[in-house]
């Protein structure tokens, strides 16, 4: 199982070439005109939320930690073996005249990607989004399913 | 962070990393918050992913504000394959502008993010005088 790499918001450092393609992402997105919340470029304000696989018989399931999201704002892909968590988390309007006096909420886009190993029936794949927690059930096609064999006599 | 704000004079709500109550068996995360102050009071905005509403403790203890979320554990027979989140609760101390009226204080929570509305007191609230 290949994740892309987790990236501690709060923690932000420089890891070389490991974030290229959201280098790369960025700067696409830089190009196609979209505008980060006043901090400048997310390439260095990046948020991303934490992901946890699971597996039983029957499915593989992902659940991303997504806290104050709306649903409509969150997208899923599933590509080749590759299912992508995307989004964009938005702040309220400003009140006229509010003053932050602290501010450690991440906003603005993420997005997050992994490779799954078994196959999957991406056809019958469900996602939930409950208390800030995404999950996503991947029911494992028939092949990729443990299965008994009966011994004959 | 942006301690340099919140160590102002005029500051919101000093918060205490290490409070001296809190139980030393059980490990906490500090939720991540956004404060706004207005005119009319503070919003206090945290992100517990995983906490319900049944999971949810707002404690005002003088002028001490607590919040506690437990969070709901992942049941079901899946094995775990890979991991990032933690199990451990989210528990976060804050001391109140006095000005706040914390009689009046709403709490709610949804979709994991908590929305604490803290109205000031009416009696510091900026008003106009009328001219006579």
């Amino acid at each position: 199982m290949r994740l892309t790499r987790y990236q501690r918001p709060d923690l932000w450092s420089w890891s070389g070439f490991s974030r290229l393609t959201n280098l790369q992402d960025e700067i696409n997105r830089l190009f196609e005109g979209s505008v980060t919340n006043g901090r400048g470029s997310d390439v260095f304000n990046s948020w991303a939320p934490t992901m946890d696989v699971y597996e039983d018989a029957d499915n593989l399931i992902v659940r991303a930690e997504i806290p104050g999201m709306k649903k409509e704002d969150i997208e899923i892909s599933f590509q080749g073996s590759v299912l992508t968590i995307s989004g964009e988390r938005r702040s309220e309007k400003r009140v006229e005249g509010a003053q932050p006096a602290r501010e450690e909420r991440f906003f603005g886009r993420f997005t997050r990607s992994v490779s799954l190993e078994k196959q999957v029936n991406s056809g019958a794949i469900k996602a939930n989004y409950k208390d800030g927690v995404l999950t996503v059930t991947l029911p494992k096609a028939e092949e990729a399913k443990p299965r008994q064999i009966e011994v004959q006599s | 962070m942006n301690n340099d704000v919140v160590t102002q004079e005029k500051r919101a709500v000093r918060e205490q990393a290490q409070h001296p109550q809190s139980p030393a068996t059980q490990r906490w995360v500090q939720p991540a918050v956004n404060i706004v102050e207005t005119g009319e009071g503070y919003t206090l905005e945290a992100e517990m992913p995983g906490v319900s509403k049944d999971g949810l403790e707002v404690l005002l203890d003088g002028n001490e504000l607590t919040i506690i979320g437990r969070k709901n554990p992942f049941t079901g027979q899946a094995h775990l394959v890979y991991r990032e989140s933690n199990d451990y609760d989210f528990r976060r101390v804050f001391e109140l502008d006095p000005v706040i009226d914390a009689s009046r204080a709403v709490a709610k929570i949804e979709n994991g993010l908590l929305r604490l509305e803290l109205p000031k007191a009416e009696r510091v609230k900026p008003r106009k005088i009328a001219v006579e």
